[in-house]
């Protein structure tokens, strides 16, 4: 419409796809004041475009809605945002990494789910009070990384990558651009393990965690 | 850019689309009268793009639908204005009808040769009501739950095929999912789709036959554009501007906290459309209603009785339609058009009448009043209870709605207790029944007026003084209680005690509750009521002499049980459980009693919310205190 507003009809333009008009139909009417007739039509495109486009800004402002941070519920870990994962006597030092179901209140939208799995991890006890935990998703897009004892490696089912029982990348042509992504560890009450569990962004060299 | 305009045009002949839409002739000039065919596309358009989004956001399931358009409504952001404007815009669409109607009508629009025209446009408003009779349906709130079941049921009304039309709307015996699923297809699919190609069809039409000149010698001839546009995109922004101010109408009663509600990212709680509790399948809400430009339909079906309601539902105003249909042949004879004019303006009027003989009655009518109140109530709980969760379950917020013991409480005391007794004088839902109470009124059950009262005048009405009209197992109660050994004893002693002996026992009896929603316990006056209760004075025969009690913290009970009820832990919740389960236990009412066992009778959740509503335990957000009796409206 706006490209229109400029453009004029000549009336004597031939016009050959149109059908011949009844007798009875006069001419156009010629604008009798060119300046009112610029007005209405700057108006007319002006007001026809907020009305159209205020339902559609309010449309898109709700459509961004996720792109706020929200504040999160309470949880179920401690103040810290640390949540028990395990008992300190279950891992052994020099034993491999074992798998643990990170158990956390899920929030999806308008629904709270009290203790759901809300990821896992891996633990191995480095030292008698040193627990390293990493976070099961590859670093390369997130695909749950397997333990293969065989090898002793973390092995990447989706695009191969591989990695040391510390993490660190293992094969030289590892799509990963990082090694996998440790978790802050507590030790509590001399026996619990606590992990503060966070997802981190993918495909970076650089360890960034997600809001 | 203007060569690419000519290969544009070569290949797809946009000018001459333009031209035709643009420059199509008004004789007379344009006009005011003529906008509203436009500002109903204009509604239109703004409802497929707000729906859009709202789509984007909903999920229709009974347990999720209510808490999807919750999330719609106060959590995301502006999605309060999102679903205002749709749900206003609605009703603006509606009067736009109505005006875009009657003129059509008063202009003649609607004679040769614009009949197909004319019923294409009986049918696109066939259309936007059914688009509104779905939509209304969709936040499943307990106002669009129960007024929908009502349009539904109607439709079992129709001749032979009735029951079956019915099961396909609703997608199965009941409300449900596929009610859900088959209303929001129809609201966002179908009906939308054939919206879309019935209005290219009248728009062509219309253009085809040109616009009905009211006046061709009024002005000069002028052109749609920009004239007329102008015109109607004013008008459009008056529509636009009228749904702001519905949207935000009630600004000026919280002006005061708007900027406090702003920053919190609450606005959705006072602004943009209601959305009533959750609906309740097992609850019926007295005051569901369809929307206002239903109500005379819903008024027009109470002068029906029993068989004859199809004539209300569906013969008539299956008439009156058809009659509609018909108006452009009549409008050829000579009086034809006059006829039409009355016609409809008796139509309108009627219908105008009957809405206002509909609002008029509820505005009298106590049921509709209490109901609304109590939706108020439950609508404001539910966001409570879902804040205080932080989120609701996976069963749904109806679920979270009846587990909250002050919602659901009183609920639970109508159906289980208020056959016998009563709560401050109803029947806990703040019905007052006719029948008249046969046992105590539990309204301050546990609190230091009830016990007082127990002391100092047990058969008074809120105590035993009711039971004289009860029976129990098809024998009379009679003055078993009213004149039994409590009531003996008060008459006897109570003159002989001191204002500061009856609080003391008071204190001392209150203690043994353990209420946490009362004024503390004043332990140097329970400790004088303990001491009375187990020696009193001189002239007064001591409580433990009939009843026995283990005081609260002591490790001896004083007294035997047999005489009269126990008193340890009384009107504590573990006391409350054990004699609801066994009035009749030797350590309560024995072989005097009078009220039945309520093991089995109650499932374990209605019993718990029973106790804790009767002590007023319950969830409240910080700051607030539990409260019986929040101010209604």
């Amino acid at each position: 419409m706006t490209d229109d507003s400029k453009s004029t009809y000549s009336l004597d333009m031939p016009e050959p796809s149109e059908p011949p008009q009844p007798a009875t139909e006069s001419p156009l009417p010629v604008p009798v004041e060119p300046r009112r007739n610029f007005l209405s039509k700057f108006l007319a495109v002006a007001i026809g475009g907020i009305v159209a486009l205020f339902p559609f800004a309010t449309g898109l402002a709700v459509f961004m809605d996720p792109l706020r941070s929200r504040k999160k519920g309470s949880g179920s870990g401690d103040d810290d945002g640390f949540i028990k994962v395990a008992a300190l006597d279950d891992l052994l030092v020099g034993k491999p990494p074992r798998r643990y179901v990170v158990i956390d209140d899920r929030v999806d939208a308008w629904n709270m789910f009290p203790q759901e799995p809300v990821g896992t991890i891996y633990l191995s006890r480095q030292a008698d009070r040193d627990v390293l935990a990493l976070n099961c998703a590859c670093p390369h897009v997130g695909c749950p990384v397997d333990f293969d004892r065989d090898r002793n490696v973390f092995q990447c089912p989706c695009h191969n990558s591989s990695f040391e029982p510390d993490g660190e990348i293992h094969n030289h042509d590892s799509p990963a651009a990082r090694g996998m992504d440790s978790l802050d560890v507590k030790i509590k009450n001399d026996n619990e393990v606590w992990v503060k569990f966070q997802e981190f962004r993918p495909g970076t060299a650089e360890k960034i965690a997600e809001a | 850019m203007k060569a690419v305009a000519n290969w544009f045009d070569d290949r797809t002949g946009y000018r001459e689309f333009l031209h035709e839409t643009l420059y199509e002739r008004i004789p007379g000039g344009a006009r005011w009268r003529y906008v509203w065919g436009s500002t109903l596309v204009f509604t239109f358009a703004v409802q497929m793009i707000t729906g859009l989004f709202l789509w984007m956001a909903y999920s229709p399931s009974s347990q999720t639908a209510w808490e999807s358009v919750y999330y719609i409504q106060y959590e995301m952001q502006f999605g309060w204005l999102l679903r205002g404007l749709h749900h206003f815009t609605a009703q603006a669409m509606i009067v736009l009808l109505a005006l875009h109607f009657m003129q059509i009508i008063i202009d003649g629009a609607y004679k040769a040769p614009r009949e197909v025209n004319f019923w294409l446009g009986l049918i696109l408003m066939q259309i936007v009501l059914g688009l509104s009779l779905t939509g209304y349906l969709l936040p499943w709130d307990q106002k669009g739950y129960w007024a929908t079941q009502v349009a539904t049921k109607l439709s079992t009304m129709v001749p032979v095929v009735g029951p079956q039309i019915q099961r396909l709307i609703v997608g199965g015996p009941n409300y449900g999912h596929h009610t859900l699923t088959r209303f929001f297809a129809l609201h966002a699919g179908v009906l939308p789709m054939l919206l879309i190609g019935l209005l290219v069809l009248h728009i062509y039409v219309f253009r085809r036959h040109g616009i009905t000149a009211k006046d061709p010698g009024r002005a000069p001839e002028t052109t749609f554009w920009p004239d007329q546009v102008l015109k109607d995109a004013v008008a459009c922004l008056g529509v636009l501007l009228v749904v702001l101010v519905l949207v935000f109408w009630k600004a000026p009663q919280h002006s005061a906290e708007l900027g406090q509600l702003a920053a919190d990212g609450r606005l959705g709680e006072v602004f943009g459309a209601e959305l009533g509790a959750p609906a309740d399948p097992s609850e019926q809400y007295s005051a569901a209603r369809p929307e206002w430009y239903f109500l005379f339909l819903f008024q027009f079906l109470k002068f029906f009785k029993g068989e004859y309601e199809v004539y209300g539902a569906i013969y008539i105003p299956g008439g009156v339609m058809l009659f509609m249909f018909l108006m452009p042949f009549i409008g050829r004879w000579k009086l034809g058009h006059r006829f039409n004019l009355v016609y409809m303006s008796a139509l309108i009027v009627g219908a105008l009448t009957l809405t206002w003989l509909a609002i008029d009655e509820d505005r009298t009518k106590q049921s509709y009043k209490n109901a609304l109140v109590d939706a108020h109530h439950k609508s404001v709980r539910i966001r409570e209870l879902i804040e205080g969760r932080q989120g609701v379950g996976s069963e749904g917020a109806v679920a979270l709605l009846r587990s909250d013991p002050k919602t659901h409480g009183p609920a639970v005391f109508a159906r289980n207790c208020s056959a016998c007794h009563r709560y401050d004088g109803h029947d806990g839902t703040l019905r007052v029944l006719e029948e008249v109470a046969t046992a105590s009124d539990l309204g301050k059950f546990g609190t230091r007026e009830w016990i007082r009262g127990f002391i100092t005048n047990p058969a008074g009405p809120d105590h035993f003084g009711t039971t004289v009209n009860a029976s129990f197992n098809g024998e009379p109660v009679e003055d078993r209680f009213a004149a039994g050994e409590m009531a003996l004893w008060a008459e006897e002693n109570i003159d002989q005690m001191t204002k500061r002996e009856i609080d003391s026992v008071v204190e001392f009896l209150i203690a043994q509750g353990g209420r946490t929603d009362i004024d503390a316990v004043d332990s140097e006056l329970a400790a004088e009521g303990r001491a009375f209760f187990e020696n009193s004075n001189d002239n007064v025969q001591a409580c433990v002499d009939c009843h026995a009690i283990q005081p609260r913290g002591e490790e001896e009970q004083l007294g035997d049980v047999g005489l009269a009820p126990l008193l340890t832990g009384y009107a504590s919740e573990e006391w409350l459980h054990d004699f609801l389960l066994n009035p009749g236990a030797e350590h309560h009412y024995g072989e005097r009693n009078a009220m039945p066992s309520y093991e089995g009778r109650m499932s374990d959740q209605d019993l718990e919310i029973l106790l804790r509503w009767m002590r007023n335990r319950w969830y409240e957000p910080e700051g607030k205190t539990p409260t019986e009796q929040e101010d209604t409206e």
